[in-house]
């Protein structure tokens, strides 16, 4: 394979890949500055319609009664869609990859979980036609009890939000109400500890706001198919997920996309594409369905918030013994993405640091909110700030500086991790490194020699080996993981400057080819 | 009720029939065809649509379109000189003043404002003029440096 790109588009790309340091133009920068960057919004096309959802004025509610008599006679008015006219009107995202059951419709037909949950669709000649419609709606609630708060969803007697998932909890293999994570025995790490410290942290949703509302245009095109512009930033996951919605071959679809104003993980959900496709398919026209500001803001789906409770063991000398962590993921009312960023958070656990004796249960809620979804990081970034609060503290305990403190306690490679994987290429003790001399943040002159390679030195094959037997992390013999109990003695000097950027450099070298 | 409306449009004089409460951003958008100004809020927040009228930054998305009878509105589109780049689009490129690019016609219009009444602008004055423009992404420091590097770049004729 790379001897036929030598050989055949040799002039095509030099193979020297240095590019850091060096400035490289953004390909679509001159279309930024001109304005010819061409957003889904920016398509005119010919005899445009306009599609408006109504939404749900209740948290929780059962749908007894939709009286569409006034709106269908009122002015503009091409079509009004339900959920029995979607195709398939049941979905989850990530069952594009089998992961999860339907759990969301498109247009709710019985019962709305969250506020703001679309109910019927207005097609019109004008977006105040499909708004003045809209108002002319009657649906008929009956309220049911909610529940907003993780904890209390899981309750016994909580109202259960989402029947397909009875208990509150996402089912992990169709069996598990949350990801768990055990190894070693925390409860002997805890009575070993000199110091147990316990706290709760509690993150808000965030609004990903971007200055692009989430929208898309779809038109018929040639051939039976249809051409959707669209804002989503996953447009082929966004055009199978349409595909499956409309039961439709793919092939019937081209999705144009790819210049997004603003994203963040906000774009990823397919919030508008099938029903703007449903409406070219019912009307025979090109259909716009874009969020206004307050629909982006109040109903685009924010980034999930977390609580988390976190419990560590730590010894006088510094050695974290033990880590507990009971997390709790609010998913809203439906799954979308957040069964995932549980699994995100519970393969992060217990964070950057080798701690013999790790305990983690992690759930995925679901409550009468905004469903939420992806935002930089999602499942790892939360638990990241509760992790490195809790470190700050744990530092201050023992009397360590927190940057001491962290490298003391940062993986080495070769350590064995609570995934039992083992780990390589770690570098964060470099990393550490490099920030506190950045940061002018003075380090002791021993920690400041520290390495995440253990024995670097002599660099011990490891690999190649016979293997050498490790010692079984898994059972928790004691707090010894690889010769790491007392404050290791300077390891031979390693390659001079022993801190900064050559040090951190080297590390990343040796790795590539 | 449609009202009869005559503008300039980039230099271009215009005559056309809006919808009485129509506004500029709607009237430039889908009448003229110009995309230039974007839609982002629709409230006057982000300021995103930002335009000249008569030299003046302005909130296309809440300037009521009959408010610009014979005056002169100027767009993005308005910015380069035939196909060279004012030092604005300039300096926005060279300093990676943009990263989705959605703000940028908004601030490159606040900012042209701006530079076109304060040739010099100290770096508050700079942040000032573009207070009124949301990013999301690029991050301010890079937009501000941009401003204040078109400002020491030789002037193309406005």
């Amino acid at each position: 394979m790379l001897e036929l790109r030598k050989e055949y588009f040799a002039d095509e790309r030099d193979d020297n890949l240095n590019e850091i340091g060096k400035g490289t133009q953004r390909q679509d920068m001159l279309g930024h500055v001109t304005g010819a960057s061409t957003y889904f919004n920016d398509h005119k096309l010919q005899g445009m319609l306009h599609l408006k959802v109504l939404r749900s004025a209740h948290s929780h509610a059962r749908i007894r009664r939709i009286d569409l008599s006034e709106a269908e006679r009122s002015p503009g008015v091409r079509r009004i869609i339900r959920g029995q006219d979607v195709p398939r009107n049941l979905n989850t995202l990530l069952s594009l990859i089998n992961f999860g059951v339907d759990d969301e419709p498109t247009l709710a037909v019985d019962k709305v979980r969250y506020k703001g949950e679309p109910i019927v669709a207005v097609v019109a000649d004008s977006h105040r036609e499909a708004f003045e419609a809209i108002a002319k709606i009657r649906v008929d609630y009956e309220p049911l009890p909610t529940v907003f708060d993780v904890e209390d969803a899981l309750k016994a007697g909580a109202p259960v939000v989402n029947e397909t998932y009875p208990r509150n909890t996402f089912t992990y293999h169709e069996r598990y109400d949350h990801q768990k994570l055990r190894f070693g025995d925390v409860e002997r790490g805890f009575a070993e500890a000199d110091h147990v410290i316990e706290h709760r942290y509690q993150m808000s949703p965030i609004e990903h706001a971007p200055t692009e509302t989430n929208g898309s245009i779809a038109a018929p095109d040639t051939n039976g198919r249809y051409v959707v512009y669209t804002s989503t930033q996953a447009l082929f996951f966004s055009l199978d997920t349409c595909a499956k919605i409309l039961d439709v071959p793919s092939n019937t679809l081209h999705f144009i996309g790819g210049t997004v104003g603003g994203g963040f993980g906000g774009k990823v959900d397919t919030l508008t594409e099938p029903l703007a496709i449903l409406g070219a398919m019912l009307t025979g026209k090109p259909v716009r369905y874009i969020f206004g500001r307050e629909e982006e803001m109040q109903y685009g789906p924010p980034r999930g918030a977390e609580r988390i409770y976190l419990k560590d063991g730590v010894r006088r000398d510094g050695r974290i013994v033990a880590r507990k962590v009971r997390a709790y993921f609010d998913s809203g009312a439906y799954t979308r993405l957040s069964s995932y960023a549980v699994v995100k958070c519970a393969a992060h656990l217990p964070g950057p640091y080798t701690i013999p004796n790790v305990y983690g249960d992690i759930y995925c809620v679901f409550t009468n909110r905004t469903p939420a979804t992806a935002m930089r990081g999602f499942g790892v970034t939360a638990m990241d700030f509760a992790i490195e609060c809790q470190m700050d503290r744990l530092a201050e305990l023992v009397g360590l500086d927190p940057m001491e403190f962290r490298i003391l306690n940062a993986y080495r490679d070769g350590d064995m991790k609570a995934h039992r994987r083992e780990a390589k290429n770690t570098a964060l003790v470099e990393c550490v490194q490099v920030a506190a001399e950045k940061a002018k943040w003075p380090i002791r002159e021993e920690f400041r020699r520290m390495s995440s390679r253990q024995g670097v030195a002599a660099p011990a094959p490891r690999r190649e080996q016979a293997p050498a037997p490790r010692p079984t992390y898994e059972r928790a013999p004691g707090y010894e993981p690889a010769g790491r109990n007392e404050p290791p003695p300077p390891p031979a000097p390693a390659p001079a400057p022993a801190h900064g950027a050559t040090r951190f450099s080297s590390v990343f070298g040796t790795r590539r080819r | 009720m449609m009202i009869p409306l005559q503008f300039h449009h980039n230099g271009r004089s215009v005559a056309l029939f809006v919808g009485g409460g129509a506004n500029l951003l709607v009237v430039l958008r889908d009448m003229l065809g110009d995309m230039t100004p974007k839609f982002g809020c629709g409230q006057g927040g982000c300021g995103a649509c930002t335009v000249l009228i008569d030299g003046e930054a302005h909130l296309s998305c809440l300037t009521l379109a009959a408010s610009v009878e014979g005056r002169a509105v100027d767009t993005l589109d308005s910015l380069k000189d035939g196909p060279r780049l004012h030092p604005l689009q300039q300096a926005f490129m060279d300093r990676f003043a943009a990263q989705c690019g959605y703000c940028t016609p908004g601030m490159l219009m606040a900012a042209k404002a701006l530079l076109d009444r304060n040739p010099n602008p100290s770096r508050v004055e700079v942040v000032e003029a573009i207070s009124g423009n949301i990013c999301r992404c690029t991050g301010y420091e890079a937009i501000i440096d941009a401003v204040l590097d078109a400002a020491q770049r030789p002037r193309a004729r406005a």
